[in-house]
Order: structure tokens, then sequence, then C-alpha cells
């Protein structure tokens, strides 16, 4: 099973940062900057052909460790991806910084891309580049904040926003 | 067609204006479909530019039945993250339950007794029936065949019937426990199972006559919102929508969760990846599920159902109210919850519409730290604009059908 991550350390070297195998789940934390070569390797040479699932994690409060959270970076982007044809997962993790939450985007390589990583955007304000809608989702444009961030607080209360129009836009 | 994915207004289509053949000046139309709509059974929005009838390009809006399941997971025990689960894919909550049990089992390393792995197999494929009959029922029933709605309405009361016998609810059923179920079947549920099992397979076969070589049904479905086997692989398909295409995928056959793997059942693909294969390879799906609870009746053995293990179950209430160690261990749970050692787990199982998964993130302290829902439908309508290009607009209503969205999965 822990084949998958033998691979990427070999093709990577020290941008896969770490790795476990904790119930029997392959996990690599990789360097951001190297995130979409790692998705090409896995999808193309290790035929990981479906991206299952994006995520993200706000370690704010999360106590660093050696085995799981590393310290670091605040966000940690979680990745899980499945081979059809050999019957694998991988998790593939990336942090990003509070000051510049940017990750590279999936989507020239997974078409389902788009919606996961607009929705870690609109919950956790991590932008993506080389996506080609960056909106909110499941949130309205006027929403303030990301409520996912651990920083928000669980009672907050928005502000009501202006009626629309009937074509979206905000009245007058 | 082209690439540009956001219609903010009608702007763009009067861009497009151009003049026909016959040198009449033309310009795209935009529709709004939703969020209220009487052919839409959950609140979506779907903006399309028309040329004519057709579809030139799409954009879907999702989110109206946001609740911040995350959010609420998050302040809560796990023993409270039950009902909010329930609440996600309301047509099968039992699958739901099944699936954030077993992450917590999961992450918590444990296994649950063998009479429970049965009963929740059970249980899963019980909803499984609820869902796909909810799903080939209601997007018929959009099509004009109001009988078959009826036919498969019923069908499914009968399941939910079960279902409030084995929990006492309909829909909010919170019938999984970390480590067991809340409690053992009733008296009698076996016999009434089968005798509700072969009212429901009459039904199946019914609606299948109903509807598999109806004309209209026949040509409202084959060949639109066609996808092949490797875009859908590329948006991330799973479920009928993609065995539809062909692709023998199913989590129960590739990584067996419970005891899958003891169980005789096929998996049924399609050829085509178009609506009637969607629909064609649910009602085989259901004749499967059924073959699978029989096997369950027959084969699902006696014995514990919980493991009353004092650091995640609740203990049996005679304890609580007699013993001090009970009382200690019941306080101690309730007051500071279940403490999961940090860590990360995965876990997946086949959901009524695809793969169903649950990411769980423990810090080690009662409350999950984050729990992220893999919800199939929401991630299949990201598709949907690409499934309704250069159809016609009233395609719309039985791709949305096949797709199944359910709101409270799709928007957690």
């Amino acid at each position: 099973m822990a084949d998958t991550l033998e691979k990427l350390k070999e093709r990577f070297g020290d941008d896969v940062l770490l790795t476990h195998s904790f119930r029997g789940d392959d996990t690599a934390l990789v360097r951001r900057e190297q995130l979409l070569e790692v998705a090409r390797f896995l999808r193309d040479e290790l035929s990981f052909e479906m991206l299952t699932d994006e995520t993200a994690v706000d370690l704010l409060h999360m106590a660093p460790d050696e085995t799981f959270f590393p310290a670091g970076d605040r966000f940690e982007y979680v990745a899980h991806f499945y081979s059809l044809s050999r019957n694998l997962r991988v998790r593939i993790k990336a942090r990003c910084p509070e000051n510049d939450p940017r990750l590279p985007s999936l989507y020239s390589l997974f078409k389902t891309a788009n919606f996961m990583e607009r929705e870690i955007y609109d919950m956790y304000g991590i932008a993506f580049d080389g996506h080609p809608d960056m909106r909110r989702i499941l949130l309205y444009d006027e929403f303030e904040g990301y409520p996912l961030r651990k920083d928000y607080p669980y009672d907050k209360e928005q502000p009501l926003i202006p009626m629309r129009t009937r074509r979206g836009e905000p009245q007058s | 067609m082209s690439d540009k994915l956001t219609i903010a207004s009608n702007e763009n289509a009067v861009d497009q204006a151009a003049v026909d053949e016959e040198g009449f000046q033309t310009e795209h139309m935009i529709l709004n479909m939703g969020p209220s709509h009487p052919a839409m059974h959950g609140t979506i929005k779907i903006t399309a530019e028309l040329d004519g009838e057709t579809i030139v390009r799409s954009d879907v809006h999702v989110g109206y039945l946001h609740r911040g399941f995350e959010k609420e997971c998050e302040n809560s025990n796990y023993f409270q993250c039950f009902p909010y689960v329930d609440r996600l894919n309301y047509v099968s909550p039992m699958i739901n339950n099944v699936a954030f049990a077993g992450v917590v089992e999961k992450a918590l390393g444990v296994e649950v007794t063998e009479r429970t792995k049965w009963i929740r197999v059970l249980i899963s494929e019980l909803s499984r029936l609820s869902d796909h009959l909810t799903c080939v029922g209601a997007s018929a029933m959009e099509l004009g065949a109001m009988s078959a709605f009826l036919y498969m309405i019923k069908a499914r009361e009968y399941i939910w019937e079960l279902h409030e016998a084995i929990s006492g609810a309909r829909l909010t059923v919170s019938y999984c426990r970390i480590g067991g179920l809340m409690r053992d079947l009733p008296d009698g549920f076996v016999p009434w199972c089968r005798a509700n099992l072969a009212k429901i397979r009459e039904v199946v076969l019914e609606s299948q006559k109903l509807l598999a070589k109806n004309r209209i049904y026949f040509d409202r479905m084959r060949g639109v919102a066609t996808i092949t086997k490797e875009e859908a692989i590329s948006y991330g398909f799973t479920g009928p929508m993609l065995r539809a295409c062909g692709v023998e995928y199913d989590v129960r056959k590739a990584t067996p969760y419970l005891v899958y793997d003891e169980i005789d059942f096929d998996v049924p693909v399609g050829e085509f990846g178009d609506n009637y294969d969607r629909f064609y390879v649910r009602m085989l799906e259901m004749e499967q599920s059924i073959r699978i609870i029989e096997q369950v009746l027959d084969r699902m053995p006696e014995g514990p159902i919980n493991l009353y293990d004092p650091r995640f179950q609740l203990p049996p209430k005679d304890e609580v109210y007699n013993t001090i160690e009970g009382l200690v261990n019941h306080f101690k749970l309730i007051m500071h919850g279940i403490q999961i050692p940090k860590c990360e787990a995965y876990f997946a199982v086949e959901g009524g519409n695809g793969e169903l998964g649950f990411y769980l993130v423990s810090d080690g302290t009662g409350r999950p730290y984050k729990v992220r829902c893999r919800p199939p439908s929401f991630i299949q309508m990201g598709a949907m604009s690409r499934l309704l290009e250069g159809q016609s607009i009233a395609d719309v209503v039985p791709t949305f059908g096949m797709i199944n969205m359910i709101g409270g999965e799709c928007d957690r």
C-alpha cells in the first residue's frame, strides 16, 4: 500500500515533507509549488484517474505534532485521489500561509475541481490559481468572512443585504 | 462549445447578437429556472443562455439549502453529529449514519459486532431502495408518468414503515451509534421485512414495465445528456451516474466494508452514459438491493449489538441508574465527549448517488476538529452545465432528475 508514497518520495524528494499511513490511508504532505506536478504525476504515471475529494483544514487551534500536523502554515489543503485501475487511494496535502492563501488549481487535470475548489474558496478564502471561475458557491457574494475558518465565530450574524433586481444586480 | 462559465447578465447575450441565414437579427436569451420552480424538486437555480430552445451554456447556482453542516459538527460532540448527518441525504438517511459511524470507528480503530455489521448492510440497502425509488419515481412524474410516481412512492412508504419500526422515525432516524446501533431490530421484523420486500419487488417490476419501453419516456431519456467514460471520471462521477457510462466502480465491491464481501450481488453497468442508462442502472440496482436484503435476512447472526466500550459508548441505562461506575461513565461521555486521539481518517461507502465519504480530523478533544462530507450529488452537479450544453430546455428536467440532487447533501 505504501508503494505510492515510496514512488512519490523517489520522484519529488525533499518536496514531500511528510508521509504517513494511518489505518491504511496513505498520506503525503507536499510543497504547494509542487502540488500541480504531484497531481499530474499521480494521474499520468501512477494512474490515479479520479480526484474524489478536495477540502481544507484550518489548523489555527491545532497543537503541532510530528506525525499528522507538523508546525507550519495555517491552512492545509487536502485532496483524495482514487485509482480505478489499481483500486488504491492516496491523500495529498499542501499548506498555504494566512497572508498568502493561494494554491495551484487542479482544474486543468480534473474537471471536478471546479466546484470543490470554489467551495474551499467560499469556506476558507483560499484562492486557486488557474481556476476558471473563482466565485463563491454555497454562500452569496455579499457574505462577509469565511465561515469555516476557526476564527469565524459560531454565532456571528451577517448584515442584511440590499434587494436584488430580477436580473441579479443589486438594486440602486 | 464556449468555455466561458459565468453569465452575469443579459449583456453577454446581447454580445452574441448575430444575423441568421435568412437575414433576421437574433440574439441569445437568458432564462432563469428556479430556485423555486415546479419542475425542480430541489432548490437550485439554473441560468441558461438559450439559442431558440437549445441551451448554449448554463450556470448552476447551488447553496440555497446551506445550513453550515461542517461548522455545526465542529461545535458539537460526536453523538450530536448523528442528527446532522441524517439531514444530509434525507432520502437515504441510514446510509449517512452508517458512513459517519464508520469514519469515527475507523479513527478509533474499533470494529463493530457481527450482528451490527449485518444490520448496517440491511439498513443501507433499504435506504438505497428508497433513494432509487424516489429518484426514478420523481423523474417519471416530471415527464408526465404520474402513475409510476404514485406506485414508487407507495413502495417507498413500505420502506419508511420499516425505518419507523427500526428507529422510531421515518426520516430523521439517527439509528447508528459509534460502536453499535441505537437498539436491536424489533420483534417480528424479519417476516414483516420479507412481506414488504415482496411488495416492493412487485412495484419495481411494474414500474419497469411502465417506463422502460414507454415510447415517450424512452424518447425523452435516450441519448440525452450523454457523457463519455473519460469525461465522467474527470468530473468525479461515482455511483449510478458513473456506472451508466460503463465503468464498473462500486465502493461495495472495490473496497468492501461491513460484510459486503460475503454477500453475492452484481454491479449493473450501462453502455451509453445517457439519461436512459442512468435510469436503467438504478432499476437493476434495486433488484440487486432486494437480493442483498434477502441474503441478510437469511444469514443475519444473533448476538450483541453494541460493544459497550466505556471509551465511546454510553453504558446501558440500568447500569447508569444502579452503579456508580456506570453513572460516572455516562457523565464523562456526555460532558467531555469521546476522546479520539489526534488523527485523520477518510471512510467511504456507496451511497444512493455515489461514493459518500467522510473525512474526519480529530485533535484529541471531545469534538471533531473537522468533518468533511464528500457529497456525491454536489460533485455531480458540477457537471450539470456540461451535461446541458446543446440540449433543449425541456431536457433540463430529466437530466436534473437523473443526477438526483438532494438539496440537503448538495448544499450541506
